[in-house]
């Protein structure tokens, strides 16, 4: 109880001082965390609208996948993605490892499968009501993705907000291919495991609670810009 | 256009007959209406017609190229389908997706809804509106791009005698200036008032198809005279 207490007080008083090292670990948390969202939107957005409105061969096989795919566990990405990233490596040439790019593309691949998977969802119930009009009004399929895409945009926001809780809180993956290297990959979630395996659990508590509040007010702010659930919208 | 052919027309859902082979013929001009029991296939020739369900067997033929053809056609269903848009988007939709500017388009759109007399809820979203604000939205949204050609299936089915009034008058309307209606109702009187001829229905074939006031005066068929005189036809 009392390394609850102190870490609180530790919380608020790292926030209120604005602690350096604290700043920086929590912009670097958004930063990457961020990046990633961007990076797997762009991939997962339109290929869930594409599932949602094109029959092709293999189509059931990638949904599943996806599906599956939603239970990936992070430590095993974290591994793929060191050996493609390491000096031995089919990639190693980049340089990457050990980078926040090595961090963001571990994220991609962990949150991409997620962001797809809840997107195809909604956008397949908003195809399943729309359909029949959008075939009747002769729509090519771009027109009628982007017409999914537009008016399904906030149960998107919903899946890009699950990947970003996903991605926010990961540590496995990112701890792997990013080294938790003092200022240049740590983040809030590695830095927490490290103050953790210190003993430290006042300032891993004050991390923690940093971390969390950086979600819910990245949550807030997504919902409140998105002006869902007020009178007379979606 | 016009004639607009159907040859051998036939569908199957599943391996089930559902209609044909029907041969038709609709010259251009006047309302066309579509009669029969509940299950004798109205909506399904509607949809074969107008190209949104796949034929089993068959062609629907028109005197202009096919594409030339689809462009000039709008659909109105039963239950009207609303983007989750505003009544104006709803409205502009067909126009924007065919290219025209959004400047105009919106301008277009606007004169509809007074038209309608939505004027004073342009800006809200279309599906929180009355089931007959919905349909005189759906309605207006087929008839903005002047369609030559234009399909609708029991438009009035669910709508109360003020509503179904206002409709009637779109389509009156719609007709005089140069739109060949064809529409299925279950509303004999609706019939009366608004068919230049009369389709009948039964079991997936066309029972009789004949001017409506022949239809009506001297119903050509066993199940038409029992359909008008309010029997139930099985």
């Amino acid at each position: 109880m009392n390394d609850l207490w102190n870490g609180i007080q530790q919380a608020i008083w790292l926030t209120l001082t604005l602690d350096a090292d604290l700043v920086e670990i929590s912009l670097r948390s958004l930063r990457v965390t961020l990046s990633a969202l961007f990076v797997s939107c762009l991939i997962a957005l339109p290929l869930a609208a594409i599932l949602a409105v094109r029959r092709f061969k293999y189509r059931r096989l990638i949904i599943s996948t996806l599906n599956a795919l939603m239970g990936l566990p992070p430590v095993v990405v974290g591994l793929i993605v060191y050996i493609l990233l390491s000096r031995s490596g089919p990639f190693g040439v980049l340089g990457l490892l050990f980078t926040t790019h090595a961090m963001v593309i571990a994220q991609v691949i962990i949150i991409t499968p997620l962001i797809t998977s809840i997107a195809h969802q909604s956008l397949r119930e908003l195809w399943s009501e729309y359909h029949d009009l959008l075939i009747s009004m002769n729509t090519s399929k771009w027109q009628r993705i982007k017409t999914l895409l537009w008016d399904g945009r906030r149960a998107l926001m919903t899946a890009s907000l699950a990947g970003f809780g996903r991605a926010i809180g990961e540590v496995g993956a990112i701890m792997i291919v990013g080294g938790n290297i003092d200022h240049a990959t740590r983040v809030l979630t590695t830095a927490i495991s490290l103050e953790t395996s210190k003993g430290d659990f006042a300032l891993a508590l004050a991390l923690g609670f940093v971390l969390i509040t950086l979600a819910l007010a990245v949550n807030f702010t997504t919902h409140w810009l998105g002006r869902t659930e007020r009178e007379g919208r979606w | 256009m016009f004639p607009m052919n159907a040859c051998n027309l036939s569908v199957k859902v599943r391996q089930k007959h559902i209609i044909g082979p029907i041969n038709l013929t609709i010259s251009e001009g006047g309302i066309t209406v579509l009669m029969g029991p509940n299950g004798a296939g109205k909506t399904t020739l509607l949809k074969a017609l107008h190209g949104i369900i796949r034929l089993a067997n068959g062609q629907v033929t028109f005197a202009t190229p096919a594409k030339t053809a689809q462009e000039q056609q709008s659909f109105v269903f039963q239950s009207p389908i609303m983007l989750r848009r505003s009544v104006l988007e709803n409205l502009a939709y067909p126009l924007v997706i065919n290219r025209q500017d959004k400047q105009s388009a919106m301008e277009r759109a606007q004169t509809w809804a007074t038209k309608i007399g939505l004027s004073a809820h342009m800006d809200r979203p279309a599906p929180f509106l009355s089931g007959g604000e919905k349909q005189k939205i759906a309605l207006a949204r087929a008839l903005i791009t002047s369609p030559k050609l234009l399909f609708l299936d029991e438009p009035t089915a669910s709508l109360d005698g003020a509503a179904t009034v206002e409709i009637e008058a779109l389509l009156s309307e719609a007709q005089s200036t140069g739109t060949t209606i064809i529409m299925s109702t279950h509303n004999i009187g609706q019939a009366r008032r608004m068919a230049s001829r009369v389709l009948f229905m039964k079991d997936g074939q066309i029972d009789a198809h004949s001017a409506a006031n022949a239809f009506f005066d001297t119903p050509p068929t066993d199940a038409a005279q029992k359909f008008i005189a309010g029997d139930i036809v099985l």
